[in-house]
């Protein structure tokens, strides 16, 4: 009787393992399917917006190899048939290119030096520190993310057109001086913290520096350093995710920029953008190219030569750049 | 021993709070609430440009009155930039917000595709972004050909037109389409400005605590749910972060901001320029302050 059942038992429940087996198996086709469809759907749309972004900027690659003949045959397509370097030829020597690029880096590197200094200082400023009316001044620093630049753009150029900070220059010359068309004003507004998107970089740092254990700190106390010397030595290197993602924003936003250094009349010798804004214009008076698509395959390679040095840039600090700003965290 | 006058180490910590502040404490004074004040002053004045310095008039509300009743397209840029923004944000949040998800999941060569996603970013400046309109023109013709064209080659027999009436018979009201359609037609310059929002959200689906996942997976919920119970109230103080970013940076780049810059530099009619600035930011922030209110009262916040 008992042996039986036990042989009933355990007939019954192979047989409900077997359909369990079964069921399971054909779950795992369903879901391998499930998963490889999901995974091709995901592969096509990554794909599909990589060419929407790659597309055009392949084309501007292309486009400057074109010769005139290629220009018209509409037969060619991203691949030319007769390349030609005439294009980088007449934009390096028009656009002045390796002293305007080098001149223009150094003038975007500076102001990144600063930026980080005094974005640092203040973001870290905000993010330890106590003080009265620190939530209304933390504040302010988002107004300054929020209200665009060309609101004050009129006053800024009075100001420094006259620059006469507190009667001092006007005492010691007789009258304001005018620092249009010099570095001046750009430098100034870095180090005071309010220079290209300055407000985006003191929100990125303060986020980071939130987020740093106190216990760094109060070790440092207890061993005796100063609140300066923490800062400089312990904290700022310990936040280098959030410098590397500042630098190489700020770095290539001050190199792209034309806004400013239209406002401010800087020298075309310094400002690879505001070369290549007057290529087309260069081209057409002296060398009489008035063809409206042959001057774009000229533009097209002076703007491949102006993203030369920041593409660079990007590739040698992708890596740490995107990791930077996902963990430093524009967000909060 | 003479008692000397010292600070506690709360005070300290104070002073020196205010010393890590003090440079930019300095230039919001000089350069933002100066330049704020100066440039309502100017709007309300005429503004003349000598040898040494500036003189103003004043002339009260004239330059308003002019922008708002004689000027010829002030209203018209106006509007259309607002509504350029009103139209292209939602489409920026959803699609980043889509493509962060996308690019969460591990995956070979995500690395590269990342890099690729924040291209736009890094080449952002005017000449390589108009550039890069027009290549988006000629290269991906099929992509970025007009709703007009379209229809064009759609005038014979069946064509896209035909598949939008098809569409138009599902009660799917014909706005609507429009406004697909002309999201796909602009889809390069809503691609090329979602790159920080994407990585925003990245940061944020990366923060949402894996326990929740399983309770969910425990409780047998579908990806479904568990992305409109977890994952999206989870990202959505994020949202706002990425609506002022999209919004600022959309209206940075307006034709408002040429228009006033013109109307300054070329025209020298400053306090008109003023008042082209002051009322074109104040829609920004009266915009930005509505959107983020309605949609901070939707939002759950974690902590």
């Amino acid at each position: 009787m008992f042996q039986s059942v036990k042989q009933f038992v355990s007939k019954h429940f192979s047989a409900l393992n077997d359909e369990t087996t079964a069921l399971n198996e054909r779950q795992a086709i369903a879901n391998g399917l499930k998963g490889f469809l999901m995974g091709l759907f995901r592969f096509v749309i990554i794909l599909g917006v990589c060419y929407v972004i790659m597309g055009p900027v392949l084309g501007i690659i292309a486009n400057s190899f074109f010769s005139n003949k290629d220009a018209y045959n509409p037969m060619v397509y991203l691949i030319p048939q007769n390349p030609t370097l005439e294009r980088y030829q007449m934009a390096i020597k028009i656009m002045d290119y390796v002293p305007t690029m080098l001149k223009s880096l150094l003038y975007s590197f500076s102001l990144m030096l600063m930026q980080i200094l005094t974005c640092s200082m203040v973001g870290y400023g905000f993010a330890r520190f106590k003080f009265p009316l620190k939530s209304l001044l933390f504040g302010c620093v988002v107004v300054m993310i929020v209200i665009p630049t060309h609101t004050i753009m009129l006053p800024l150029y009075m100001t420094f057109r006259n620059f006469d900070p507190l009667g001092i220059v006007s005492a010691i010359t007789g009258a304001p001086i005018n620092l249009m068309g010099t570095p001046f004003p750009m430098i100034l507004m870095t180090i005071l913290g309010c220079g290209l998107r300055s407000g985006l970089y003191i929100y990125i740092f303060n986020q980071f520096f939130r987020g740093l254990p106190k216990e760094i700190e109060e070790a440092a106390l207890v061993d005796g350093a100063g609140t300066w010397y923490t800062y400089f030595f312990i904290m700022l290197r310990n936040a280098m995710p959030s410098v590397i993602t500042v630098a190489v924003f700020s770095l290539v936003w001050q190199y792209n920029d034309t806004f400013y250094a239209k406002l401010f009349h800087l020298p075309q010798s310094q400002s690879i953008g505001t070369r290549i804004s007057s290529l087309v214009a260069n081209i057409a008076n002296q060398y009489q190219i008035m063809d409206k698509t042959i001057q774009t395959l000229y533009l097209d390679a002076g703007i491949v030569l102006m993203m030369i040095p920041v593409v660079l840039i990007y590739v040698i600090l992708q890596k740490q750049f995107i990791e930077g700003v996902e963990r430093s965290g524009i967000v909060g | 021993m003479k008692k000397k006058h010292s600070l506690t180490l709360s005070q300290k910590r104070t002073v020196n709070g205010y010393l890590f502040i003090l440079p930019w404490l300095v230039g919001f004074a000089a350069f933002y609430i100066r330049s704020l004040f100066m440039t309502i002053q100017f709007s309300l004045s005429d503004l003349t440009v000598g040898v040494s310095g500036y003189s103003l008039s004043w002339v009260g509300l004239k330059n308003y009155l002019y922008a708002f009743t004689a000027h010829g397209s002030f209203k018209q840029i106006l509007t259309s930039s607002v509504i350029n923004m009103v139209v292209d944000v939602p489409l920026i949040i959803f699609f980043s917000l889509f493509m962060a998800l996308m690019l969460n999941r591990k995956f070979r060569g995500r690395t590269l595709v990342r890099a690729i996603f924040f291209l736009p970013v890094i080449l952002n400046a005017e000449a390589i972004v108009d550039a890069i309109e027009t290549a988006a023109m000629m290269v991906a013709t099929g992509v970025s050909s007009s709703s007009q064209e379209m229809a064009q080659s759609a005038s014979g027999g069946i064509g896209i037109g035909y598949y939008i009436d098809l569409f138009g018979n599902l009660m799917i009201s014909r706005d609507m389409l429009e406004y697909i359609v002309g999201a796909v037609n602009r889809i390069t310059s809503i691609v090329s400005a979602s790159g920080v929002q994407i990585v925003i959200f990245i940061a944020a689906l990366q923060s949402i605590p894996s326990s929740m996942y399983e309770v969910a997976k425990i409780e047998g919920a579908t990806g479904y749910e568990t992305f409109w119970k977890v994952t999206f109230p989870m990202v959505m103080p994020h949202i706002i972060t990425n609506i002022v970013y999209t919004v600022v940076d959309s209206f940075i780049s307006s034709d408002v901001v040429t228009l006033a810059y013109n109307t300054a530099f070329s025209e020298f009619n400053y306090g008109l320029s003023s008042v082209f600035s002051l009322v074109s930011t104040v829609v920004t922030c009266a915009i930005l302050v509505l959107v983020c209110g309605f949609i901070s009262k939707k939002t759950f916040y974690y902590n």
